[in-house]
């Protein structure tokens, strides 16, 4: 402990220097931070997505619908506990580009299945004595402003019995999700749906079904029985664990992401190697110091820690503070009002960046540590 | 005139010694590559997706939807609306057709090569008048599909990202079989990512009775627009409304557009921001080792423009070789790089071409040297309010 004062003085020799690398860590980690954010983006959430759930969609091509009947089917078999199931609305606000999903489901059960969303009894109330009544997410309800009790019109590819594509809502609900859980979703009653479309527009059928089964080790086995249930029938289906659809979906996005996250993740390691490369440099030049500290009497190891504390402190500084400014920017939530959703920053990631920081202040001290450590006194003085 | 050759002469020397402080400007140099590396190829993603989202369309074609809809996968049109459009004035003829093409999209699950999960891969049925429609789709392999028959034709871009897709291959969807027989071409445009078949022969498969999803239009020129439009949407046995093809996938192509850009501005910004730093700490590094040098310069009796202009220069030239590097790997590595993505509008696959402009290497240069110009500005004022005395005496 005695010897912090002195780690301190080497430290801020030279101010500018220290300052300006350690602001070089800071938005390294910080970019590291936001990169990890929106790589979850991209993956669309499938890290919480669960096994125990099943999605049973159209073999064709999940935009085909499937028969309301098969509900029943579905139902008795065995290990199956729920059956819901959900139709794409396709509902626009205002503008086309205002893109957030629309889904018709069945209130009680769908709630039911996804312990993560939260909505407050007394809404589920409001929401299951209301025809017309919809939830929509927090973040969704932020963006455009909505609050409990207003009425809100969405255009739809369905049309109502009279003729039109305009269909009304009522907000009763706002539910939120936990970490990784869109929060821009608009859920309404498929009673609704149903009742008022034209009999001509898929009366009678459902976009897809999720089951939630009683073992999630029972899945692989329990999707075969499905879609041998349903082989050679009109409508064939195709059934996945949620998180093998959510992530069939994001390949599907694909490489974009995955593109994008390759390049600035090269781009990150270079300047890491490079600022820490500068921190080695700041180290390399004090050799005949470190020298003279040996021949004071320090032992080989107390030199080794005070060059390393030294780097560390940088890097645990710079790059903490980066991650912590990461944290903060992306729990104040999207700043794109939901083109990038989920928003957050997995704990994974978090530790994950916690260990690269480590690694970088270690890397970074500890082969010029190393090397003043095994220099023979005499060598390093004469160097100077 | 001096003053300017001084100016010069310092600034050359600056910028000829750069090699010798390499370690010290290697920070500088790969931070700012690094930056216009991310900038250029991010960006030129989007302006990959978007130019095979705008290729796809030509100003003397409209698109016909159901009011209301506002891309292919919700329109609905049905027969005999069909039958009514192509009747419509402002249409292109050729010999004794009207080129006018009602037209089904779908979406079939294929496997993408690369992962092998399936993707939506859109699927068009297409009468015979879709191909004078679209005078830029041109077959390049096999032969052209009989109508009638369960036989399709493939997109280039899509057999490149798609299994399953060579000549004479068996696609399997739900209980139809289709063969692939045939390859085309169409500009590198989405329309390359598409399979197209029979028409009437897709309404079968898929259950659609005799409806459509949109009509695809050829106008005489891009001027009879409006009476098109007009004679439409005034007429009351139709409910449709007509988009030019342009307009349309322009408007397909904003979410991602955006969604990209906006990622790869906000990173390279950030990215900047830390390349800056880099920067300064070169620059300082560079001046502070040559106290002496500059020392003597001014007691020669350089003026102190001289030495803030060289710190510039120098700092410059750094930024200069940095987005070189930057915007010639970003080249290297991802011109035309091939991949596909969701259309987020209609669920689709899109595939392109990563698209590395001129332009964009010039966005990705400029970027560089306003980098370069903001990290050598503090170095540089320093530099040249050295005092001679003190810092000959220096070391």
């Amino acid at each position: 402990m005695k010897y912090l004062p002195l780690v301190w003085r080497n430290l801020w020799r030279r101010k500018i220097r220290t300052t300006f690398t350690l602001l070089s860590i800071f938005v390294a980690f910080l970019l590291f931070g936001l990169l990890m954010t929106i790589r979850t983006t991209f993956s669309l959430g499938v890290d919480i997505a669960g096994l125990d759930r099943l999605m049973v969609i159209h073999k064709i091509s999940i935009i085909l619908p499937l028969p309301s009947s098969y509900q029943q089917q579905l139902k008795s078999v065995p290990g199956v506990e729920v059956v819901t199931h959900n139709t794409w609305f396709g509902g626009v606000y205002q503008d086309p580009t205002n893109f957030f999903s629309t889904i018709a489901v069945e209130p009680e059960p769908y709630f039911g299945m996804y312990p993560e969303v939260h909505l407050p009894p007394e809404q589920m109330k409001a929401w299951l004595a209301d025809r017309q009544g919809a939830v929509v997410g927090v973040d969704l309800a932020k963006r455009f402003g909505w609050k409990l009790g207003d009425r809100i019109p969405l255009k739809s590819f369905f049309r109502t019995k009279s003729g039109s594509d305009i269909w009304e809502f009522n907000i009763v609900g706002i539910y939120q999700g936990d970490v990784g859980f869109d929060n821009t979703q608009l859920f309404f009653r498929y009673d609704y749906l149903d009742e008022n479309r034209q009999a001509n527009q898929g009366a009678g059928t459902v976009g897809w079904y999720v089951v939630k089964i009683k073992d999630g080790s029972q899945s692989k086995q329990i999707a075969t029985v499905f879609d041998d249930m349903f082989a050679n029938s009109q409508a064939e289906t195709k059934t996945t664990t949620e998180k093998g659809f959510i992530d069939g979906f994001a390949k599907q996005v694909g490489d974009i992401g995955a593109i994008m996250i390759a390049i600035l993740g090269a781009v990150l390691f270079t300047i890491l190697l490079v600022v820490g490369n500068t921190m080695a440099q700041a180290v390399r030049e004090r050799t005949n110091e470190l020298a003279v500290l040996k021949t004071l009497g320090f032992s080989n190891a107390k030199v080794l820690t005070l060059v390393l504390v030294e780097s560390l402190f940088i890097a645990v500084v710079g790059g903490g503070l980066g991650l912590a400014a990461a944290w903060a920017i992306v729990s104040r939530g999207d700043p794109t009002n939901g083109l990038l959703s989920p928003f957050v920053l997995p704990r994974v990631d978090i530790a994950i960046g916690i260990g690269l920081i480590a690694a970088v202040g270690f890397a970074a001290g500890l082969l010029p540590a190393a090397g003043a450590m095994r220099l023979r006194i005499t060598d390093a003085l004469r160097k100077a | 005139m001096s003053f300017l050759r001084q100016i010069i002469a310092v600034s050359w020397l600056n910028i000829r010694t750069i090699s010798q402080r390499m370690s010290s400007s290697a920070v500088a140099i790969v931070g700012i590559a690094g930056v216009v590396i991310v900038l250029v190829s991010v960006l030129s993603m989007a302006q990959g997706f978007f130019a095979a989202m705008s290729g796809a369309g030509a100003p003397d074609r409209a698109l016909v939807f159901r009011t209301g809809a506002d891309d292919e996968m919700t329109s609905g049109v049905q027969g005999p609306e069909a039958d009514i459009i192509k009747q419509a004035p402002g249409l292109r003829h050729e010999g004794n057709q009207t080129l006018a093409a009602a037209e089904l999209f779908v979406l079939i699950d294929l496997p993408k090569i690369s992962t092998g999960t399936p993707a939506n891969v859109p699927m068009r049925g297409v009468e015979p008048t879709s191909f004078p429609v679209r005078a830029e789709a041109k077959l390049v392999e096999g032969r052209m599909i009989r109508f009638g028959t369960n036989e399709v034709l493939a997109g280039r871009a899509a057999t490149r990202q798609y299994a399953g897709l060579k000549l004479g291959s068996e696609i399997k969807a739900g209980q139809t079989t289709w063969i692939v027989v045939g390859v085309f071409e169409s500009r590198g445009s989405v329309a390359e990512t598409e399979l197209w078949c029979d028409v009437h022969y897709l309404q079968g498969a898929y259950r659609r009775g005799n409806s459509y999803s949109s009509i695809h239009a050829r106008l005489e020129s891009p001027q009879t627009f409006t009476q098109f439009k007009d004679w439409l949407t005034a007429n009351p046995q139709l409910n449709v409304s007509v988009k030019p093809e342009v307009e349309y996938y322009m408007s397909q192509s904003q979410t991602i557009t955006r969604l990209i850009r906006s990622v790869g501005f906000g990173i390279a910004v950030l990215m900047g921001i830390g390349a800056v730093f880099g920067a300064i700490l070169t620059m300082y590094t560079a001046v502070s080792t040559r106290t002496r040098e500059i020392a003597t310069l001014r007691a020669l009796g350089f003026n102190t423009a001289s030495v803030l202009v060289s710190v510039l220069a120098e700092s410059f030239g750094l930024a200069a070789i940095g987005g070189v590097i930057g915007g010639a790997l970003a080249f290297l590595a991802f011109n035309g790089f091939q991949t596909s993505t969701m259309n987020w509008q209609t669920f689709s696959q899109v595939a392109f071409a990563f698209a590395v402009t001129p332009q964009l290497l010039l966005q990705g240069l400029v970027y560089a040297l306003v980098m370069g110009l903001i990290g050598g500005l503090l170095p540089a004022i320093r530099a040249a309010r050295l005092p001679i005395a003190s810092a000959l005496r220096e070391l």
